[in-house]
């Protein structure tokens, strides 16, 4: 029974992925339902393991997936705190996520490919947080991959939007080479691929170091964490929807639940987690300085997200690991929020250019008022789900001894604060800017406002469950070993402060135009290292991508000159050789095969006499 | 004995083949649908071993042997194992969707079809050979329909194609032949039977010179850098079904060979020699994947990208571990799907656009969703996607490989990245963005187009999302085959 209902939370989202491959294109809009149905169902019994597990439960359901001599490897239905309380996530955003789709991609031609690829997607990150084997993990990571490559490249026909899949999966891939490494050497090391056999293990600590190390590049690609984080903004080429789904729930999740559920292993080789905390903290800042920068509102959201990312890396890495926990789970609903948010302002405008937008407050109330509730959340201002988790991890950096990383990570919350104010004010207060949309700007349809209001409820009420006032019993339930941090007045009052530094600094600049438009010149080095990323696709661009291009445009050249060269030449000359006997060359292959086999057998009958055989 | 299905469904074709000769040519529709049929019941036949054969044992199975020569010690020998087995029902498979592949072809129909039977005997006796005379004269006989069927059907340049693919693969088996020779002359035991040259084991100072010509022979077919410039050429020029077989079926006689032949009658110099064999190999996948990336022709990058491909069975082949092995034999098997349906894929569309060219391509998933689609899929199944098919095998090997050749296995791994690089590549300039102008409106997928990949797709991803009952069959011959190495 037990397995029977958890296998049905990722089995029957596969079911309608099928169903939709075959029917989508025939049933069109209805395609929908079908996904939103199987979604749904997920959900309702990812909440009831999320109660079974409230209840005391904690089990895995296990079958062989594939066996040579005694090596298995298994797959199977983890099913503990950590993964239930993803489970709900995954299917919860999921699901309103694909709710607001009907309203956002209504028309479109392809509507039932794309909630076939929703409805796979979805499957594949349940079957993630599912994984109790490291194949399994790896099955549905790239599962997830290929489904997000197939989504950002949803409107293919753009040639942006097809680049920017390629992109995604591509550098996605380079840092699953470092997840595949892992893999063999925990097969070599231990003989097992299973979680719960290696994390009994004794591992040295420099190989353990390694192992978490390799596998920790998984989840820099995955998660979009420096150097690794440029197919995150352009990612952004995917229908909004999507975008959120991406930056909520799943994939760029994926990488910190890696962390996550592989805590044991990595805490075997404590260098790793200072990897881990090291670059979670440059992503959070680097992020946090280009999202100051940007204009678009989509990028300024997806730089968010590498930021908030990188937050969760420097919790899990200083120690926090409830922290970086709560903090995925916090940010999921907050960041649908904002997507779906910004989804609901581009459908009505019809442009992500955020200085072409303004004044939307006056048309478009609860899209304002739940964008508003998410950037509180984002900027970390209490009582709002971001504050609470966003507090423990700057709380665990600074009781672990992370001097450096606390006041990064205190600087990278003004900066936070700053960015998101300066989006809502451009946005949503002021006078519109460019007024060729001005009359059809109107709220979007209930299919588009209800999921916002569902997600700024979580918004506002999320981070609760891990405040103090309820004895962080979030962080209890997800890590009941660790005790959570007692509360500190002065890292709580400093990270309020930032918070609140930022968004008046916002507000005037942005909001009553105090401050001088020019405070930075935009041809200053600095901004304009920021503004430009940091250069960092052009890195690639000359570094890795155009010298590969090079090689392999060299070892053709080799291959077609030199090796068929000689292949040829060989030919050429026993043509040659024989050319006294012209007259036999017919020009016919039997011939020749002909010739070489009696010339084959005098060869062999003179070697035998050569070597004295009879 | 009472019951001859192996020799059966080798010969069915050939009777197949004579029977065509009595269809007026006139008729080409029945022609085509006579070699359907003959291929479909070869399929059933096909499956009925495949339900037949007990799991778990180890040896041949559906063996039939008869005395042929016996003063020369040449017998009718045939079997199947948990190795020859996928291949000969790999190469069922795909004779079925060659055939429907090579509807479209007009000219000389009669021919055709019979060559394309006269090639199914030969790929299948290759496989269910036990006696080295049969395995050669089965090896040759592939030569020589696939040698027409490139010159006649062929491309603009199929005449060099042709007689390239010829001579090479003839001077590659030409020394497999001299190896068979000396084999025979030197064991002592007088007999061409490999299972009993297996058993006896061969020791004598020859054993090197034997395993250089089988090296040489069965390099050239697999192919291995830097034997493999017959193939590209090859796969070019010839027809659509010739491309799924050459790639699908022939390549893997190479493979094959390896493990049946060497690792089995020269244990002990194949493992002296494994070095060697996955230096060769690992250069292969590099290579391969490089001059893929470097192709501006659709067709040229999946025949160059099977280089790289086999390149990875060949690693797990000299690794010798058991799970690097099974991991080989399932790769064989899902190389000839995926691969298969590439050329299919590329075949069809070249139908409709009448170029190759990555460049002038582009928005085919619009312009012909589902063949682009398909093209996709198998694209993906190609670099290694997780729940379909290629995965596992690669999964595998290098699983299994690491162990032996720590180096080598991490360039293989890291080579991943150029392959889906390549491919990806191919998806996005062939498949997306938008269509050409010079595109008219092309016809999308016909049913008979539909039908001949169906079976590849639910195979890819059957294997792929679960391996263990392929791994059943496959498993309890590896270890036999590792029996022979550990205790030479």
């Amino acid at each position: 029974m037990l397995a029977y209902y958890l296998s049905l939370i990722v089995l029957v989202p596969i079911l309608s992925f099928i169903i939709l491959v075959i029917f989508g294109k025939r049933w069109g809009d209805k395609s929908a339902y079908v996904s939103i149905a199987a979604v749904l169902i997920s959900l309702g019994l990812s909440i009831k393991a999320l109660i079974d597990v409230l209840g005391g439960l904690n089990t895995k359901v296990l079958f062989t997936w594939a066996s040579i001599g005694n090596f298995h490897i298994t797959f199977g239905l983890l099913l503990d705190s950590l993964s239930a309380m993803m489970l709900v996530v995954v299917a919860l955003v999921s699901a309103l996520v694909q709710i607001f789709s009907i309203g956002y991609m209504h028309g479109d031609k392809r509507y039932g490919w794309f909630y076939a690829c929703l409805s796979m997607f979805t499957a594949s990150m349940l079957l993630l947080v599912f994984a109790p084997n490291y194949v399994q993990m790896y099955v549905a990571w790239e599962g997830v991959g290929v489904f997000s490559y197939l989504l950002i490249g949803f409107w293919f026909e753009k040639r942006s939007a097809s680049q920017a899949a390629k992109k995604a999966f591509m550098v996605t891939r380079v840092g699953d080479l470092g997840f595949a490494i892992a893999l063999i050497l925990l097969y070599i090391n231990a003989g097992t691929l299973d979680m719960d056999k290696l994390f009994a293990m004794h591992f040295v600590p420099a190989l353990a170091a390694t192992i978490s190390i390799l596998m920790f590049f998984g989840a820099i690609g995955k998660s979009a964490q420096f150097p690794l984080h440029v197919w995150l903004p352009d990612a952004m080429e995917g229908p909004t929807p999507v975008s959120a789904l991406i930056h909520a729930a799943t994939m760029v999740a994926a990488g910190v639940y890696l962390v996550a559920r592989s805590y044991p292993l990595f805490e075997k080789g404590p260098v790793s987690l200072e990897f881990v905390a090291i670059i979670g903290t440059i992503t959070a800042f680097m992020a946090a300085t280009i999202a100051l920068t940007a204009t678009d509102i989509k990028k300024v959201l997806a730089y968010s997200t590498i930021s908030q990312l990188g937050y969760m890396m420097m919790g899990l890495g200083v120690g926090a690991f409830a922290a970086g926990a709560f903090h995925l789970f916090t940010h999921a609903f907050f960041k649908a929020l904002l997507f779906l948010g910004a989804g609901s302002v581009i459908h009505a405008v019809h442009s992500q250019e955020i200085f072409e937008m303004g004044g939307l407050w006056k048309k478009m109330k609860i899209t304002s008022i739940t964008f508003i509730i998410g950037g509180l959340a984002l900027a970390g201002v209490p009582p709002f789900a971001g504050f609470w988790s966003k507090d423990e991890i700057i709380l665990g950096a600074y009781t672990s001894g992370h001097t450096a990383i606390f006041w990064i990570g205190i600087l990278t919350a003004l900066f936070t604060a700053f960015y998101t104010f300066r989006l809502i004010f451009v946005v949503f207060f002021g006078q519109p800017r460019a007024d060729h949309h001005g009359g059809h700007v109107h709220e979007s349809p209930a299919v588009m406002s209800i999921p916002l209001l569902i997600l700024g409820f979580f918004a506002l009420t999320a981070g609760l469950l891990g405040s103090p006032f309820v004895h962080n019993a979030f962080q209890g339930f997800i890590a009941p070993g660790h005790e959570a941090e007692a509360v500190n007045p002065f890292v709580m009052g400093l990270s309020i402060a930032v918070a609140l530094i930022g968004i008046t600094a916002a507000w005037l600049k942005y909001g009553t135009q105090v401050l001088p438009s020019n405070v930075i010149s935009k041809n200053n080095p600095i901004y304009k290292l920021v503004a430009n990323k940091y250069y960092m696709d052009e890195f690639y661009y000359y570094v890795l991508i155009i010298p590969t291009h090079a090689v392999a445009r060299f070892i053709l050249e080799f291959d077609q000159k030199v090796i068929d060269g000689i292949v040829n030449g060989v030919a050429k000359i026993i043509a040659v050789f024989g050319s006294g006997m012209r007259r036999l060359q017919t020009g016919y292959v039997q011939n020749y095969a002909l010739f070489m086999l009696v010339g084959l057998i005098i060869l062999i009958i003179w070697s035998f006499r050569f070597l004295g055989i009879h | 004995m009472s019951n001859p299905i192996i020799t059966t469904t080798i010969f069915l074709p050939l009777l197949g083949a004579l029977l065509l000769q009595f269809i007026p040519r006139s008729k080409a529709n029945l022609i085509r649908t006579f070699a359907l049929l003959v291929t479909l019941i070869d399929l059933g036949l096909g499956i009925s071993v495949l339900t037949g054969y007990k799991l778990g044992l180890a040896g041949m199975q559906f063996v039939e042997k008869a005395s042929w020569i016996p003063r020369a010690g040449i017998s009718y020998h045939v079997g199947l194992d948990g190795i020859s087995l996928p291949l000969f029902e790999l190469t069922l498979l795909l004779t079925v969707v060659a055939v429907l592949a090579s509807w479209s072809i007009k000219n000389r129909v009669r021919e055709h079809y019979s060559l394309m039977l006269l090639l199914a005997v030969g790929m299948l006796g290759t496989f269910a050979a036990l006696d080295f005379v049969l395995f050669y004269i089965f090896w040759e006989l592939v030569l020589i329909p696939m040698y027409f069927i490139i010159g006649i059907w062929g491309g603009e340049n199929r005449n060099y194609a042709a007689v390239k693919f010829f001579l090479y693969t003839l001077a590659g088996s030409v020394l497999m032949l001299v190896g068979i020779l000396t084999l025979y002359f030197t064991s002592g035991l007088g007999t061409f039977d490999m299972v009993k040259l297996m058993q006896a084991g061969y020791h004598s100072q020859l054993a090197t010179f034997i395993f250089i010509t089988f090296f040489l022979g069965f390099a050239v077919k697999v192919p291995m850098w830097p034997f493999h410039t017959w193939l590209p050429d090859a796969h070019v020029q010839a027809p659509t079904a010739g491309s799924v077989l050459l790639a699908g079926v022939l390549l893997k006689m190479g493979t094959y060979a390896f493990i049946r032949i060497v690792v089995q009658i020269l244990p002990t110099e194949f493992t002296r020699f494994a070095p060697v064999i996955a230096a060769f190999a690992i250069i292969s996948i590099v290579y391969g994947a490089y001059t893929a990336l470097a192709q501006q022709d659709l067709k040229k990058m999946v025949a160059y990208s099977s280089v790289s491909h086999m390149g990875y069975v060949m690693l797990g082949i000299a690794a010798l571990t058991p799970v690097a092995l099974n991991g080989a034999v399932l790769q064989m098997v899902n190389h000839g799907l995926i691969t298969g349906m590439l050329f299919l894929m590329v075949g069809y569309i070249y139908e409709r656009t009448h170029t190759r060219d990555i460049a002038k391509l582009g928005g085919l998933s619009i312009k012909i969703p589902i063949l682009g689609g398909m093209f996709v899929f198998a694209a993906l199944a190609s670099l290694g996607l997780p729940g379909l098919s290629g995965f596992v095998g690669e999964l595998l090997i290098l699983l299994g490989s690491y162990g032996a050749f720590k180096i080598f296995t991490i360039f293989a791994v890291l080579t991943l990245a150029l392959t889906s690089f390549y491919l990806i590549r191919a998806n996005q300039n062939a498949m997306f963005g938008m269509p050409q102008s010079w595109m008219g409106d092309f016809k999308d997928a016909s049913g008979r187009e539909l039908i001949s990949a169906l079976p590849l797709i639910i195979l890819i991803a059957a294997i792929g999302v679960y391996p263990k009952p392929f791994l059943h069959y496959i498993d309890p011959a590896v270890n036999t085959v590792l029996q022979i190495i550990r205790g030479s």
